[in-house]
């Protein structure tokens, strides 16, 4: 059995369902992507399995045990979140806003253990920004400060990791900076990791499992290479599209189809 | 190699650690130094000056019996209320300003200190009560306002926007009430009603040490321990919650106590203004250091609330302008030049 699942979850914030009877699987040690269209409840679903969102019906099994009924910390130390809405306090540095992702390993005689130290330090080193120790967060690139915030969730040393849109506002540079970073953990660590992105020419590179959404259900789920094709991509995002092989990788490259070739098709 | 952090770790053999930040630590210490010097430059203004070596005597136990009866009778309940009261608007502005993760979220801008002063006011006015009632409709015309101002603020979690802009709206509604019950108060009410208004240490005894050392004994400690779930919490509801902090428990915890010392305060020395706000902000500036800054904003209060009063008794002599005015005119200026810098660096 895989450690996370969500089990018939019905998803909602207010009366606004987003999704119903929804199950998934997220398959140990792989590096699973969640694409789809937007509002098609992508970003919903990581924060159900996060516990950030209670379903309304249903209920998300981390080890085989409902995750809203596990303690707080116990939680934290299997499964670590970067959310989109990561705010770094004004003034601190770089080291600091590691050294935060130790909190669950700590408590209030334990605030700063020789294991804590060498975590941030190698969290640090993992994610290339060790140089960048004593600098102040604000000061950093927005390259750099994704980088600070993946080191502080590696130093939460989680087996498994969500990730929500780790490249939206980065250039094309820095978001292959950071999905190398996520597919370095993933292949040298062995981490589970989960990760919404919009690109899904990124999700077909660097993904080992594929999730694609619709409406709030899964519309197809494997991996990439063996579930997109041009019917998928048509199905999920309603786009006309040619798949080929990516000419540097060999997975699945989505190429849309020029505007006067769909214009044709709709007429 | 080391972690290139400010603070340093003390760590015993047995597995425990402790994590201090050698700057926040001498800041506290020299503001401890400072409150001291002050209340003891306190004691020994008034009509019967004091020099402070005879009042450091006196403090021990060794002093005449004349000098006893001003310095441990009349002088030290009024300084110990003044640090406390200084201590609570401190950690209580600290508080709701790292929860709202706004400056401007404190005490005097949510509302509080208008709603006891509308307690207080109710007691004065409409009931005639007695000092003690007095206080008592202070505290609870505080926590109510405190309530109120949660439960409005309160959508799937409280955010710190929302909290400023409910306080602000609550701030109008509880200035017209009070407006509104002092028309309708005789002249003697009146007079009453706005020196108690004003903030003022004078005439505080032994009476009104006791509950406020209680409540600090309390919860000064309860609010340390959920500090730490505090700091996370000032990089977003979501991120704490995935490292393991139960946010809303956390909040709610840190609310009432911040509710709680506030309204103490203000039941006991009335609405000093601008304490809980400039507090913190000053604090944070001594320590440079990010985080909640609880203890040096703590420290920073009872020493800003005593060396003012001292400086009004200083400037206009015994008993004559109250420690509010003093800090009104100091947080006042301070609130307008925050107001400009924020606006400056975008946050407003």
């Amino acid at each position: 059995m895989n450690r996370l699942s969500a089990e018939n979850v019905t998803l909602a914030y207010d009366q606004r369902v987003i999704a119903e009877q929804l199950s998934v699987e997220i398959p140990d040690h792989s590096f699973t992507v969640i694409v789809g269209p937007n509002a098609c409840g992508k970003s919903t679903l990581l924060r159900a399995l996060s516990r950030m969102l209670r379903p309304s019906a249903g209920r998300v099994l981390l080890d085989g045990q409902a995750i809203q009924s596990m303690p707080a910390k116990k939680v934290a130390r299997t499964l670590g979140l970067l959310p989109q809405t990561a705010v770094a306090p004004d003034g601190i540095t770089v080291a600091d806003l590691v050294g935060r992702g130790r909190y669950p390993h700590q408590g209030l005689l334990r605030q700063w253990s020789a294991e804590d130290e060498r975590v941030v330090q190698e969290s640090m080193r993992q994610t290339g920004v060790a140089e960048l120790a004593d600098r102040y967060v604000d000061e950093l690139s927005g390259g750099q400060r994704q980088r600070v915030w993946i080191a502080m969730a590696l130093a939460q040393q989680t087996p498994l990791l969500l990730l929500d849109e780790p490249t939206t506002y980065l250039d094309i540079q820095h978001q292959i900076d950071v999905l190398d970073l996520c597919a370095e953990l993933h292949e040298e660590q062995g981490r589970t990791l989960v990760a919404v992105l919009h690109d899904l020419n990124h999700a077909a590179r660097y993904a080992t499992h594929l999730i694609a959404l619709r409406g709030g259900k899964v519309i197809a789920e494997g991996a990439p290479g063996d579930i997109v094709t041009a019917d998928l991509v048509e199905e999920v995002f309603g786009l006309r599209c040619q798949v080929i092989d990516d000419p540097e990788t060999g997975t699945p490259l989505v190429v849309p189809a020029a505007r006067k070739a769909r214009l044709t098709a709709a007429s | 190699m080391k972690t290139h952090s400010r603070s340093r770790a003390v760590r015993t053999p047995g597995g425990l650690s402790v994590r201090l930040d050698p700057r926040a630590l001498t800041v506290v210490v020299l503001l401890l130094v400072a409150a001291g010097a002050a209340g003891v430059a306190l004691i020994g203004t008034g009509d019967a000056k004091i020099p402070a070596a005879d009042v450091l005597r006196t403090l021990a136990g060794n002093g005449t019996a004349y000098q006893d009866f001003i310095v441990n009778e009349l002088r030290l309940p009024r300084v110990l209320v003044g640090l406390l009261v200084g201590a609570c608007l401190g950690l209580g502005g600290a508080l709701f300003q790292s929860i709202s993760r706004n400056p401007l979220g404190s005490p005097d801008v949510l509302g509080l200190s208008q709603g006891s002063t509308a307690g207080a006011l109710i007691v004065i006015v409409l009931l005639s009560g007695s000092a003690s009632q007095v206080t008592v409709g202070a505290l609870a015309g505080g926590l109510a306002t405190g309530l109120a101002v949660y439960l409005l603020a309160w959508k799937q979690g409280v955010h710190g926007y929302r909290m400023v802009l409910v306080g602000i709206g609550v701030n109008a509604v509880m200035t017209a009430v009070n407006g509104y019950l002092l028309t309708k108060a005789d002249l003697v009410d009146a007079a009453r009603a706005v020196v108690w208004m004003t903030g003022s240490l004078n005439g505080r005894d032994w009476e009104q040490v006791w509950p406020l050392l209680t409540l600090c004994a309390v919860l000064v400690p309860l609010v340390l321990v959920n500090a730490r779930g505090l700091r996370m919490m000032e990089m977003g509801d979501d991120i704490s919650n995935a490292l393991g902090v139960r946010v809303q428990w956390v909040r709610l915890l840190l609310m009432v106590s911040a509710v709680l010392l506030t309204a103490a305060a203000t039941a006991a020395a009335g609405p000093v203004s601008f304490v809980a706000l400039t507090a913190p902000q000053l604090a944070r500036r001594l320590t440079r250091s990010p985080g909640p800054n609880l203890v040096p904003s703590l420290c920073m209060g009872a020493t800003l609330l005593v060396a003012a009063d001292w400086a009004s008794q200083r400037a206009f002599g015994a008993d004559q302008l109250p420690v509010g005015v003093v800090t009104g005119v100091l947080g006042g200026v301070y609130l307008l030049w925050l107001l400009v810098t924020e606006r400056r660096a975008g946050r407003i």
